[in-house]
């Protein structure tokens, strides 16, 4: 399988405290991957400094052969990277259809030629058929802040496969979902990687979710990959079990 | 509402205020019409709107600050008088005065949007000092403190608008077609963007929209509604001097779109019209007026911080609720 996501030697400081050390991996094409670790290992920080938000001291970052190292996050995402955040960051006051089609906007046609065609861009079919994967029909013209916290998580996640990105990095799709949004998600997750072949990027504290979700992990502790392998591989790895998973 | 019905609502709205001025008793209405005063406030009204509906797209769509749109007035003020007075025609000098403030706006903007909100209403009231120390000091251009007088009101298509009614329904129409302008642009696609840039700019950035291009266009062009205003303003008042477009005027402009309702479309006008009728119906009291407006902004932001629009959608819907959706 092609290798889409390359990431190489990424290393980055705050003042004093190295949070990413030195930190190298591969995702193929179609691939779930897995990233976990305790608090404070430096995943959020490896997911920024893939992301364009943070710029890394040292490494760098290839899609699909091509160096997007400290490239905008709006520059990466037309390149087909999208990702959802740790906390909800759906658009309050736009409806859930408003916030599904300004996901895709910027993928259609020009800057001036958005300003003079139709309002949703020729992206209404689309964002229905968004809707309805995502099973939120019902809700379409509802207010996205008026959404119970799973439902706009749910609409976070849709958001990030709107514009039919090949690569989506998923910080924490499962904090704080109750168990039956929870279900519902790994299965709309798993659905679309089947469908689309879309490659995932997860960053994820449950356990559980991950472990089912994802077809391969890496353990970071203290900004180090410390493990690498399938789910059941990793689940026994000693120095898995010291660091993360023995408590 | 839809798009075909909202026009509709415009264009009756236009066809209402076109008739305020006008004396109808002769088509045996009893209604006498606006005079000579009446008349230059209503049209000052809708000059102070054009400017305040520039501040609500910087800061009420955008989620930006700008203490700076008196400035924009003053430079389309001034260019305005300043040209036409060497004899260009007035389209020329309205034109110019457009794309003068978007790009002085793109300049301002371009170092200034590196720092946000209330960094960024720092550097814009620097700008202000700036204009108005050259709009005072510099009076071989501008005339200094004695500013420029005699400014002539334009003809449209030959048709001369010395007449205030005439002059107002030239406003009217200039206005009716620069709200058209920012509403088009506000259901376009832009005017999502420029929805999320304010609602939160970070995800914005990761779905692919380009923040810093987005806030620089919403930035310049809520200059350029500035500067149309200031156009306008010059033959309307037929006098300018420095102190329409000090700082204090710059704040006035925020609280007017504070008051009628930020981010919402009729808020401006709305902010705009007590802005310029208050001070008229508080003429008796004097400086009292201010007071009054200060205490009425304080409830506003304490109680209403969506503000008076914003409160009569929320009347409305309550009604709409309580007659079970019914109109």
């Amino acid at each position: 399988m092609t290798v889409l996501l390359e990431v190489r030697d990424i290393e980055k400081s705050f003042g004093g405290v190295q949070a990413v050390r030195g930190v190298s991996f591969d995702v193929r094409e179609g691939e779930i991957l897995g990233v976990i670790g305790p608090n404070g290992s430096g995943k959020s920080t490896l997911f920024n400094c893939i992301l364009g938000q943070l710029a890394p001291d040292r490494g760098r970052v290839r899609v699909d052969g091509r160096d997007v190292t400290g490239l905008r996050p709006s520059r990466l995402n037309r390149l087909g990277v999208s990702r959802t955040f740790q906390l909800l960051q759906v658009f309050p006051q736009l409806t859930v259809r408003e916030n599904l089609v300004l996901a895709a906007q910027e993928h259609r046609g020009t800057r001036l030629g958005r300003l003079f065609g139709a309002p949703d861009v020729g992206l209404g079919p689309e964002a229905d058929r968004m809707l309805e994967f995502f099973r939120l029909t019902r809700l379409a013209g509802a207010m996205a802040g008026s959404l119970s916290y799973g439902q706009q998580k749910l609409l976070d996640a849709a958001m990030a496969f709107m514009s039919g990105s090949r690569l989506v990095l998923l910080d924490e799709p499962a904090g704080g979902v109750n168990l039956t949004m929870l279900a519902d998600l790994r299965e709309r997750l798993e659905a679309i990687n089947r469908e689309t072949r879309a490659t995932f990027v997860v960053i994820e504290h449950n356990m559980e979710f991950v472990m089912a979700l994802c077809t391969r992990l890496i353990v970071l502790a203290e900004g180090r990959i410390i493990a690498e392998g399938p789910p059941a591989e990793v689940r026994r790895d000693p120095a898995v079990i010291e660091a993360y998973l023995g408590h | 509402m839809s798009a075909g019905r909202s026009l509709l609502v415009g264009l009756a709205l236009v066809a209402v205020l076109a008739l305020v001025p006008v004396d109808l008793t002769d088509i045996g209405l009893p209604y006498p019409g606006l005079r000579r005063y009446g008349t230059y406030i209503l049209t000052l009204w809708l000059v102070t709107a054009i400017a305040a509906m520039g501040v609500n797209l910087i800061v009420g769509y955008a989620g930006q600050e700008t203490l700076a749109q008196a400035a924009f007035v003053g430079i389309g003020a001034y260019l305005t008088a300043i040209v036409t007075k060497a004899g260009v025609p007035f389209g020329v000098a309205f034109a110019a005065s457009a794309l003068v403030t978007f790009v002085v706006g793109v300049l301002l903007g371009f170092p200034a949007l590196r720092v946000q909100k209330h960094y960024l209403a720092f550097v814009t009231l620097a700008f202000t000092v700036l204009c108005w120390l050259v709009f005072r000091n510099e009076q071989w251009l501008t005339g200094g403190v004695m500013g420029i007088r005699d400014i002539e009101r334009p003809s449209f298509l030959g048709w001369p608008l010395r007449n205030h009614v005439r002059f107002y329904w030239f406003v009217l129409g200039i206005t009716s077609i620069l709200t058209f302008v920012l509403w088009w642009i506000l259901r376009s696609p832009w005017g999502r963007a420029f929805t999320a840039l304010r609602e939160n700019p970070l995800r914005a950035e990761s779905l692919g929209i380009d923040v810093r291009l987005y806030t620089l266009v919403a930035f310049a062009l809520g200059c350029a509604y500035g500067g149309m205003a200031g156009s306008l303003y010059a033959p309307l008042v037929e006098f300018i001097d420095p102190s329409p477009f000090a700082l204090g005027p710059s704040l006035l402009f925020m609280l007017m779109v504070v008051i009628g309702g930020s981010g919402t479309f009729l808020g401006p006008f709305v902010g705009a019209g007590i802005a310029v009728l208050l001070p008229e119906w508080l003429r008796a009291w004097e400086t009292w007026y201010l007071l009054i407006y200060a205490v009425l902004v304080m409830v506003m932001m304490a109680f209403f911080p969506g503000g008076i629009v914003g409160l009569l959608s929320r009347l409305l819907a309550r009604r709409g609720t309580a007659t079970g959706g019914r109109p």
